[in-house]
């Protein structure tokens, strides 16, 4: 039967974000190795301690093999064939919102995010880190009244050494994997975030990657750090140019909770998905961890992921802290040629502590997609409770889904749930939506953010709306 | 209004109608009664432009044109409208918010303005309450744990906020118990207007007795091959089909 949704036409067009900023830039030179180290710290005016960690953390990439182990196929990546910093020119860096580049000004309003703070956006502070380095950043004075800290790492580093010291590298260690280790050689920005003990921090926090400059990889860092008793909300939104040849982007996020703290972090993953063959496109390897070391601390980790070439990231928690919580609620769509291999680690260490997996994927084209995703119950973890909800929707007959659980469990009181679900969306459900008069495109991301909902429903309000359309406009094209 | 001539239409490889005529003019309502098999179901898919229904033969004009060239959701802002058989959930999306979507996409294709949040919603419950449709029930999402009764409400409420030129009721008794029955043929019949056609699709003829019809036709072997006033439920109810398979030859 020549059923609506087999033809699968091509996307070519649909991705808004492709444009490039024209912009002076200084860059390291070409290629990775002790040297371009020693410039990136150098530009920073990093302290001795810090350097020394990014080289013990080379040295140690040196000797690592690249993973193998997920569902995903390029070919080697040549290291030495890519910028690791590059920055746009500025004299001293902006000392304040005004002093921003109107060149990059006008990039972050094409790209809807507001670096006027009287243009804000229902109270959302946002870092903006244009390639290697953060161009701006908004609400510092309003959130220090608070005690929070919100600034980039770099700056971080200057005004809260012990701090960063301290946390840095502390849940996801240098010698983690080759992308991580990467990224501590290597990351050239990101953000830092501290809230003191006992404090709700009074607006959503947002950081906006972009990449801009061309064969240029993205290193950043993030570190979140919530103290006793506090209470953060944190976005991150990203997009890059369309360019014919893949991009690297290695980042790491570590999320630390203490005693009752909550960290919910939120990300709309939206780089430049490459064009309808395949080509061009970000790899998105990413490594992202928090750990509850408090008890009653909780992390929630909500994720929409429509973009990069492919996806390869898996944020996790653990849950040091007796009676935490950890949550991971994702969406990930892949159309065309788009790769994901993507999932959660939920290491349950502390007595009571529960997790919760909600993933949706949705396949489309000739994308392949995998869930992987590891529950562990340590000997010590009581009574510790996981459920894992795992449904994946196929449009047309070309993609694929896979979903790959490990649960391993050590303590004979824990209880772990697994349900999992693959459906596709019916003949029947797109035309009974469009006998009502709605297109077949808009009928298909009916379909896919009704099978959604449950996710999009944890975003900040002020998000989920954008997620929504973006939740549409990733799928155009996926039927004919 | 609606002028069917010689229709050849196939599934598959079977040849399901095979030179159909059926023309209903405005604010009529006309039943098409027929056996299993013997190509009702067809005949509405092939209304609405359901993939799948291939039309070998014959044409379809709706209101002067020619409707077998429209994609199903152009024939729907033309005001095609059909009452599904077994109208079809939709995991998470509120009862609402599809139809506020598809309110809107019809407005869109006639050139009238799109309803607001606000408007849409005074609209929706205003016409809600005319068929006793609660509240819960288009919070909910669509068709999903609906009892046949809701179901079937639910295409009414439809079919009252699109207000179409044309309703094609598939079968729209099957399921049903009396009661359920008796409401939604209310509804049906409170939509019935000088304007507004309807070809009421039915095995049975007790939902005649509800929706009484201008004209029956009776559907056999993928043609009409008897038609006539109400009085002929009543005799295809008395006699059987099994009377008129000489004449489906």
């Amino acid at each position: 039967m020549n059923t609506a949704i087999e033809t699968v036409r091509s996307v070519t067009g649909t991705y808004k974000y492709g444009f490039v900023t024209d912009i002076e830039s200084e860059t390291a030179p070409k290629g990775l190795n002790e040297g371009t180290i020693r410039f990136i710290s150098a530009k920073k005016n990093e302290p001795g301690w810090l350097l020394d960690w990014r080289l013990r953390a080379y040295r140690h990439w040196l000797s690592m093999p690249e993973p193998k182990w997920a569902k995903v196929s390029f070919p080697p990546i040549d290291y030495q064939d890519s910028y690791y910093y590059s920055a746009p020119k500025t004299k001293d860096g902006p000392k304040s919102l005004d002093e921003v580049d109107p060149e990059l000004r006008r990039t972050y309003e094409k790209l809807g995010i507001p670096l006027h703070e009287q243009e804000k956006l229902s109270g959302v502070a946002v870092d903006a880190v244009f390639d290697s380095v953060s161009v701006a950043t908004t609400f510092r004075k309003q959130l220090a009244e608070h005690g929070v800290v919100f600034c980039s790492i770099s700056e971080a580093v200057e005004t809260h050494p012990e701090l960063v010291r301290k946390y840095m590298g502390s849940v996801v260690p240098y010698t983690d994997n080759k992308h991580a280790t990467l990224n501590s050689a290597v990351f050239t920005d990101g953000t830092f975030v501290y809230i003191p003990p006992g404090v709700r921090c009074p607006m959503e926090l947002s950081t906006y990657f972009r990449i801009n400059a061309k064969n240029t990889g993205q290193f950043e860092r993030t570190l979140i750090i919530a103290d006793a008793g506090s209470y953060v909300s944190y976005l991150e939104g990203c997009t890059a140019p369309m360019r014919d040849e893949n991009q690297l982007h290695a980042a790491v996020v570590e999320l630390i909770a203490l005693d009752e703290a909550e960290i919910k972090y939120s990300t709309v993953q939206n780089w430049y998905p490459g064009d309808a063959e395949g080509r061009g496109g970000i790899y998105n390897f990413v490594t992202k961890r928090g750990a509850c070391r408090g008890h009653h601390s909780k992390i929630s980790w909500t994720q929409v992921e429509t973009g990069s070439a492919i996806t390869w990231k898996y944020p996790s928690c653990i849950l040091q802290g007796d009676y935490s919580v950890g949550e991971f609620f994702s969406i990930a769509i892949t159309n065309n040629r788009q790769q994901a291999d993507t999932g959660t680690k939920m290491i349950h260490l502390g007595r009571n502590t529960r997790s919760r997996i909600v993933s949706k994927g949705i396949s489309a084209g000739h994308a392949d997609q995998t869930y992987r995703g590891l529950v562990r119950m340590g000997p010590r973890a009581a009574g510790a409770r996981n459920h894992t909800q795992c449904d994946s929707l196929l449009i047309g007959g070309t993609c694929g889904a896979h979903t790959v659980p490990y649960i391993e469990s050590r303590n004979r009181t824990a209880t772990v749930e697994h349900e999992a679900t693959t459906s596709k969306i019916s003949d029947d459900q797109l035309f009974y939506c469009r006998q009502r008069g709605i297109p077949e495109e808009t009928a298909v991301a009916l379909v896919v953010n009704g099978f959604c909902r449950e996710v999009l429903q944890q975003l900040p309000m002020e998000f989920a709306v954008e997620a929504q359309k973006l939740v549409g406009i990733s799928l155009e094209g996926s039927v004919g | 209004m609606l002028e069917i001539r010689n229709l050849h239409a196939r599934v598959q490889d079977a040849e399901i109608l095979k030179g159909l005529d059926l023309s209903i003019g405005p604010g009529e309502v006309h039943a098409v009664m027929g056996p299993n098999g013997s190509g009702k179901s067809t005949l509405s898919y092939v209304l609405a432009g359901r993939d799948g229904y291939e039309v070998t033969e014959g044409t379809v004009r709706f209101r002067g044109r020619d409707l077998l060239e429209l994609d199903p959701e152009e024939r729907a802002g033309e005001g095609v409208f059909l009452a599904f058989q077994y109208p079809v959930e939709i995991p998470g999306v509120a009862n609402t918010t599809f139809l506020r979507e598809s309110l809107n996409a019809v407005r869109r294709y006639r050139g009238e303005p799109e309803l607001d949040a606000i408007k849409f919603l005074k609209v929706l419950r205003e016409r809600a309450r005319k068929l006793g449709v609660a509240d819960d029930m288009l919070k909910r999402a669509i068709n999903v744990g609906f009892s046949g009764g809701e179901k079937k409400r639910n295409e009414v409420l439809q079919m009252a906020l699109l207000e179409p030129a044309l309703a094609v009721l598939d079968e729209t008794d099957s399921g049903l118990d009396v009661d359920a029955l008796r409401t939604v043929a209310d509804g049906v019949n409170a939509l019935r207007s000088p304007d507004r056609s309807m070809l009421v699709i039915t095995h049975y003829q007790r939902l005649l007795h509800y929706i009484v019809p201008d004209v029956v036709h009776v559907l056999m072997g993928g043609r009409i091959i008897r038609s006539g006033g109400a009085e002929l439920a009543l005799e295809v109810e008395e006699k059987g089909y099994g009377t008129y398979v000489g004449e489906a030859a």
